[in-house]
């Protein structure tokens, strides 16, 4: 049950096509149900899945595919360019307050990887902007969740605003702004805790600290291993937060990720960065195109067709 | 313990009082299966074996109709490991038990040990932890502040220091000090990486050097939420670290954990536990009735 790449898949699918000349609406079919069984296995969801097989045949059909010299690799254009396309062309950079401090607000589920990439994030701004930022800890429930912040703060020597795990979340958000104020730092991220998208007092708890600190983005973390249930995770937070962008982290893995594209078809927001890795500096801007060829695993035919 | 029989009394009830088998049913079944994660292929062939059965027994009443599928979902039932020994094996008296927890980063393995060693504590055992996660950013503290909620023990080791060396200092003073269960806490570390694998392995044999018939455990901690990646993690810490079970966490949330069916059926590694929640009682011994019923549940 190894994962075969869709390169290896269409050419099984194709195989009998080469020496009939004439290609049927049958044979493009059968290539489609192997696509979306690469997507299936890639963790693409379900639905997305099926609308967006639905969209290639169309298009398939539309430039007369079928009639060409080389359909599958016609085909093969096509699912490339409609993923990256759904992928968000561009990447897109953090967004900037007019006036200082920007705020960025973490959300997502246990474990994603919040407090990590809000160390991450602050080194590059630091790093590459010469920005002041300060952290806010405003996880108050997973055990020395604020030790993390704080020795990740300290190996970067970056301020961390803290009032221990007895003041409300949203209290030490109002604080910690006062804070950044008078300190003038330009940029501030809420570290959150991590919380299931059907915890209600949790989610209201990130929705008072919403307004509190009315963020210039408000990141969700997703794990990129994350399966069939990203689009509901992600439908959560965004109903109740209105998110602004993504970051998809543990890249570094052997992971498709599919859950990417299911992500950002639910929420219509861009996924910004990706994590490859636990240290501070594996952190890379998203590249839709590279994304798309990995979800369907297919790097390799897409250098062959550009060669020709 | 449960039964074949009182699982299939449930969904045969289920069944008739929810859900008509008409020509919807089977594709709906494949999209359930496939929406918990277990897979294509496999959500497929439970769809076209139970397909096939229903043609097989000729069924036409719908009564028929439905006995053949509940018949087939208890037969999914024993794949999730109905009526397999899935306890916890300890060491022969006189000697601490080790359980060694693996699997890849966040998953929920120093929250598992922080509410599996309170559990065994209630029981009157003698409990110490190992900070063997030297490396993340609060590991250690978290681990220790679990320890003091546990009001149990803990070995430490400086920041970035050699795992193994914590792991040798908890295995000697858990021998020294007659201690009966020494749970030891890793890094989360991704399966490709092959560096950090080899790292848990060394770690491992540290503790086998010291206590030939240790580690009587290896849990690998799956996170519900994973999708078909949650298989890969199985095949290369098996091949690794020799894992003896799973423990399936955050089930408390929307995910399923059906892949751990595929892992099931190709590794044949039985879930052992699962985590239902952050606090200290949310874990349970995994019971293969509440886990399929919450496979096949949306689709009554
Ligand atoms: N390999 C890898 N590990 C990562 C990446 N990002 C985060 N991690 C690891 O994932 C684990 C969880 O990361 P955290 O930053 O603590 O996640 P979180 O979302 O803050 O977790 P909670 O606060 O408990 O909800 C840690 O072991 C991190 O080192 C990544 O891009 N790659
Ligand atoms: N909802 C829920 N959250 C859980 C469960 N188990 C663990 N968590 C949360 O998941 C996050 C990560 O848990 P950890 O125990 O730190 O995970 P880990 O595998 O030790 O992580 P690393 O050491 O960084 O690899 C924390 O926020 C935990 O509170 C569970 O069963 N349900
Ligand atoms: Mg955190
Ligand atoms: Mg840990």
């Amino acid at each position: 049950m190894a994962f075969e790449n869709l390169t290896s898949r269409i050419q099984t699918a194709m195989k009998n096509l080469s020496g009939k000349g004439k290609v049927s609406e049958g044979d493009l079919d059968e290539t489609l149900r192997e696509i979306r069984l690469a997507l299936l296995e890639a963790d693409v969801n379900l639905k997305i899945a099926r609308s967006f097989i639905a969209q290639v045949r169309e298009k398939a059909l539309g430039a007369k595919v079928l009639e060409g010299l080389n359909p599958s690799e016609q085909i093969i254009k096509i699912v490339n360019d409609q993923l990256t396309d759904m992928m968000g062309a561009q990447a897109v950079p953090l967004n900037k307050s007019p006036k200082i401090p920007t705020v960025i607000m973490m959300a997502g589920l246990q474990g994603a990887g919040k407090t990590t990439t809000v160390a991450k994030l602050a080194n590059k701004l630091k790093n590459d902007n010469h920005a002041r930022p300060l952290l806010i800890a405003a996880d108050v429930y997973r055990p020395a969740a604020i030790e993390q912040l704080q020795t990740l703060g300290r190996q970067l020597s970056i301020p961390v605003f803290d009032q221990g795990t007895d003041v409300d979340p949203r209290q030490i958000v109002k604080d910690g702004l006062k804070q950044a104020d008078q300190e003038k730092n330009d940029y501030v991220f809420i570290d959150t805790a991590g919380r299931l998208q059907i915890d209600e007092l949790l989610m209201q708890e990130l929705k008072d600290i919403e307004k509190i600190a009315k963020p210039d983005e408000i990141l969700l973390t997703v794990d990129a291993m994350t399966g069939q249930n990203a689009t509901e995770t992600a439908q959560g937070f965004n109903d109740a937060l209105g998110i602004t962008g993504v970051v998809l982290t543990k890249l570094d893995g052997d992971t498709r990720g599919g859950a990417a594209l299911s992500i950002r078809e639910v929420t219509g927001k861009p996924i910004k960065f990706v994590g490859e890795g636990e240290k501070v500096t594996d952190l890379d801007v998203f590249y839709p195109d590279r994304m798309a060829s990995r979800i369907l695993g297919m790097g390799d035919i897409l250098s062959l067709i550009e060669k020709t | 313990t449960k039964t074949r029989s009182s699982f299939a009394e449930k969904f045969q009830l289920l069944m008739a009082n929810f859900r008509a088998v008409d020509e919807n049913f089977f594709d709906e079944l494949e999209e359930t299966l496939i929406a918990a994660d277990v897979g294509f292929e496999i959500a497929l062939k439970i769809s076209d074996e139970l397909q096939d059965e229903v043609r097989l027994k000729n069924a036409t009443s719908k009564k028929e109709v439905q006995e053949t599928i509940i018949e087939k979902l208890v037969d999914v039932y024993d794949q999730a490991g109905n009526g397999e020994d899935n306890s916890m094996h300890m060491a022969a008296a006189g000697n601490p038990s080790v359980f060694l927890f693996v699997g890849v980063n966040g998953v929920g393995k120093t929250t598992t040990i922080g509410k599996m060693a309170q559990l065994y504590r209630q029981q009157s055992k003698k409990v110490l932890l190992a900070a063997a996660d030297t490396f993340r950013a609060g590991a250690t503290e978290q681990l220790v502040e679990w320890a003091k909620r546990d009001q149990v023990d803990v070995v430490t080791g400086k920041e970035k220091s050699d795992p193994a060396a914590v792991v040798f200092d908890a295995v000697k003073r858990a021998v020294d000090q007659h201690y009966d269960i020494l749970f030891v806490d890793t890094a989360g570390r991704l399966q490709n990486n092959e560096n950090l694998m080899r790292e848990l392995e060394k770690m491992k044999k540290t503790i086998t050097r010291q206590l030939p018939e240790a580690p009587q455990e290896v849990l690998l901690v799956l996170d519900a939420t994973t999708g078909q990646n949650a298989l890969q993690q199985a095949r290369l810490f098996k091949d690794s670290t020799d894992v003896t079970g799973l423990v399936l966490t955050k089930l408390d949330g929307t995910a399923k954990g059906g892949i751990v069916l595929a892992i099931r059926q190709e590794l044949h590694l039985p879930v052992k536990w699962v985590g239902l929640g952050e606090k200290v009682t949310d874990l349970a011994p995994f019971d293969a009735d509440q886990f399929v019923y919450g496979l096949f549940k949306d689709l009554i």
